[in-house]
């Protein structure tokens, strides 16, 4: 009886792979927020009220300066938001948060309200893999959380390998790494190794806050810092985790798959 | 029988002064706890508390039957070489009467160099070697000419946590398994010294990132305790809501992940959608998919209204709905039943002797559920009952999922039928000084302990937290005896651990 019902299951559910990014990309949930923003010239004079709330000490204000809010040790509480009296920070909902460079992911600053989001490979690099993306994933201090929505693009959801994207068991088949935690002391040779043993040219992609900046656990001594602390960052994705469609974004930010203007945007 | 005991009696996440903590030598203190376990009583901690140079060993014990917990420690105890002309033999080990005691007391020993005098097998868990790596020192060897190693990890081939795996084979058979951990060592409990800090919840929320809501559950009860706040009514429903939500998706992952492995792709590959959606109902809740932003010491940040509640409730039934058929097909399948039958079994006195926890010591047919049989919070007044299964299998732990899944989802019918009134959040007292308490979740890996114990000021002087998985990586040693290696990745699945939940 078992396989008649399959099939007949499987051709009543039809194809559950969503249209984004041709078509519209799936609401974040409400409470989610997305991406925040700050508008560092709403602060009051010597308010300081997101400082001390701030679980990871993403945000930093000195006297006489503009607030300073650091996305990539942002880990998305939305505390900050919450105590802002003049809504200096707010959440916009938007779930492109992928940068190039760790500074893009600074904001407070003159003409950085947001994160500049990432742009694509180059040339030769672009051309290699802007069809065909191996990865190899290391956890290193990672808990579970982003690996478990990386792993999820892998679903019929989602389904990473229509865009050529895949993860392989080895780091000998693969064109780079996807590095998620702090990097632990007990894993750095590991991923040392392991980022040795990927043939050239190669790429590096860091997701989630412990992986860019040591999330919740930055200033233990028993991490480094990151993933930038042992090999080269090509593409950081903040967030404790980041939404599976941040990660999407990211990846095809980078071997530019998406074409702004063209894709609607999220909602 | 807990009404004889010497050990101070306690329930679940509650608090009592450390001075009431009944000690002994500690010779006779080993002997006290071996005696209770040897009556039936599961060992949930046992670590050490620094006093000065020296150390107390404090044992966490649980009577299920009673439903109660019990809490014991050690006069000082000086550590080896801690000083000059002073001879330790520190102490006679309770692993050699006592399996289940095995990683405990190396833990103990590693983190304070308390020796266990007659240990089968002391050698590091986690703590960094000489260079960028685990100590993981020498390997258990099996001699003989046939007989060949072989070595898994850290780096494993799918997108999982890392840790090492060394079997001892002849050709395909394992006769023996040998994991060693501490690649994902975080620090975790040092940093808790002295809190809790500004950072202490968000890391509670990711001492195991599946676990988010079983770890911060336990960790708010031990403050609450502490503090002797009562979380308000509707919170502690909110909880046990998100809790079950917690296990319902990594429940439905884990039985489309088995399915994966034998290559029964219709389960796998609905399995890893409807897993999804589970974790989309929690991000309903609280807008995290993990259910990070939900837990706070003295109730919650976030309330389920009605009109949420209806929407969750909605979504719920054909999530419920579709994992019922994938499972289903699972059952069905002959193909998927003879690579599950037999595998990797644990046998009902192995799990009580090494003392499984959660699915694991369930399919081994032992009755343990913390929600029934030490309930707190919403778990006094609503209750699921214990899935069983025998067999100690891969057949038995996947059973065990399902089982759990059902009554997970009866749960959740029934509690968004009728929520409590009320508010969400209670502003939390200042921990009391000098006091100990214990918090056990029953997580859906099994049973998340944590206990802490503060200082005159009401700080942590000492915070212990013990994952699930630190009880059962034992469990997947013995159930791969005997097994060809290549069912590994199956075996390794129907127990899902946690590396970073026993790295810390």
């Amino acid at each position: 009886m078992s396989i008649p019902n399959i099939i007949t299951n499987r051709l009543k559910r039809g194809c559950e792979t969503m249209a984004y990014p041709r078509g519209k990309a799936p609401a974040l949930p409400d409470r989610h927020g997305g991406a925040l923003r700050v508008e560092a010239d709403k602060c009051a004079d010597n308010c300081d009220a997101c400082v001390p709330v701030c679980p990871t000490q993403a945000i930093t204000r000195t006297a006489g300066a503009p607030v300073a809010l650091d996305l990539g040790r942002c880990i998305f509480c939305a505390e900050c938001v919450a105590v802002c009296p003049t809504q200096a920070i707010t959440q916009t909902g938007d779930h492109r948060l992928a940068v190039r460079r760790r500074e893009d992911l600074l904001l407070g600053g003159p003409g950085q309200e947001q994160v500049r989001l990432a742009a694509a490979l180059d040339g030769k690099l672009r051309k290699l893999f802007g069809r065909s993306l191996r990865l190899r994933q290391v956890s290193a201090g990672g808990c579970n959380a982003c690996e478990a929505d990386v792993n999820v693009l892998g679903t019929i959801g989602w389904d990473l390998s229509r865009f050529g994207i895949q993860f392989v068991a080895s780091p000998r088949h693969a064109d780079g790494l996807l590095i998620t935690g702090p990097v632990t002391k007990n894993m750095e040779l590991a991923l040392k190794k392991t980022w040795a043993a990927v043939p050239e040219p190669k790429i590096v992609i860091a997701v989630g806050a412990c992986a860019i900046a040591g999330g919740p656990f930055i200033g233990n001594p028993e991490h480094l810092g990151g993933a930038s602390s042992v090999v080269p960052v090509d593409l950081f994705i903040p967030g404790c985790p980041p939404h599976p469609l941040t990660i999407l974004d990211g990846l095809l930010r980078l071997l530019d798959r998406l074409e702004e203007g063209r894709v609607p945007p999220a909602g | 029988m807990s009404a004889t005991t010497t050990f101070a009696l306690l329930a679940n996440s509650t608090a009592l002064p450390w001075a009431e903590v009944p000690e002994w030598p500690v010779a006779e203190f080993v002997e006290a706890t071996a005696v209770e376990l040897g009556r039936g009583a599961r060992l949930c901690a046992w670590f050490g508390v620094p006093e000065g140079s020296s150390v107390r060993l404090v044992a966490v014990l649980a009577f299920d039957a009673d439903n109660t917990l019990a809490v014991g420690r050690s006069t000082p105890v000086e550590p080896e070489g801690s000083m000059p002309f002073v001879v330790s033999n520190c102490y006679p080990s309770l692993t050699a009467r006592h399996a289940q005691a095995h990683l405990f007391e190396r833990e103990v020993w590693e983190q304070h160099g308390l020796v266990p005098q007659g240990h089968p097998w002391l050698k590091p868990v986690r703590k960094t070697g000489p260079g960028p790596a685990p100590a993981n020192g020498e390997f258990f060897r099996v001699g003989g000419r046939e007989v060949h190693e072989v070595a898994v990890g850290p780096v494993h081939a799918g997108i999982i946590e890392p840790g090492h795996f060394r079997f001892q084979c002849a050709g395909e058979e394992v006769l023996h398994l040998e994991i060693a951990l501490g690649y994902q060592h975080r620090g975790v409990e040092a940093a808790l010294a002295g809190g809790p800090h500004r950072m202490t919840m968000s890391q509670m929320e990711t001492v195991a990132g599946d676990t988010t809501i079983g770890h911060a559950t336990a960790y708010a009860s031990v403050l609450e305790a502490l503090s002797g706040t009562e979380a308000p009514l509707r919170a502690q429903w909110l909880r046990a809501v998100a809790l079950e939500l917690e296990r319902l998706a990594n429940h439905t992952g884990d039985l489309g992940a088995l399915a994966n492995d034998v290559a029964f792709l219709p389960t796998a590959s609905a399995c890893g959608k409807t897993r999804g959606d589970f974790l989309n109902l929690t991000a309903l809740i609280c807008g995290n998919r993990f259910g990070r932003g939900l837990v706070r010491p003295g109730g919650c940040r976030h309330d389920l209204e009605p009109a949420r509640a209806a929407q969750l409730l909605e979504r719920l039934q054909p999530a419920l709905a579709e994992v019922e058929q994938a499972a289903m097909w699972l059952w069905e399948s002959a193909s998927v039943r003879s690579r599950f039958e037999n595998t990797g079994t644990v046998f009902p006195t192995q799990a009580a002797e090494i003392g499984l926890v959660g699915p694991a010591a369930r399919a081994s047919g032992l009755v343990r559920d913390v929600r029934y049989d030490h309930p707190a919070g919403w778990h006094r007044f609503a209750q699921a009952p214990v899935a069983v299964w025998p067999g100690g299998d891969v057949l038995a732990r996947a059973r065990v999922r399902w089982l759990e899944v059902q009554r997970s989802g009866q749960f959740l019918r029934e509690q968004l039928a009728a929520p409590p009134e009320g508010g969400i959040h209670e502003a939390l007292a200042t921990p009391a000084p000098d006091m100990f308490a214990v918090a056990l979740v029953e997580g859906w890996r099994g049973e998340v302990c944590h206990a802490a114990l503060t200082d005159a000021s009401g700080r942590f002087r000492r915070y212990k937290i013990t994952d699930p998985s630190f009880h059962n990586w034992n469990g997947m040693t013995l159930a791969l005896r005997g097994q060809a290696i290549s069912d590994f990745p199956l075996c390794n699945k129907s127990f899902n651990l946690s590396y970073c939940g026993f790295d810390l």
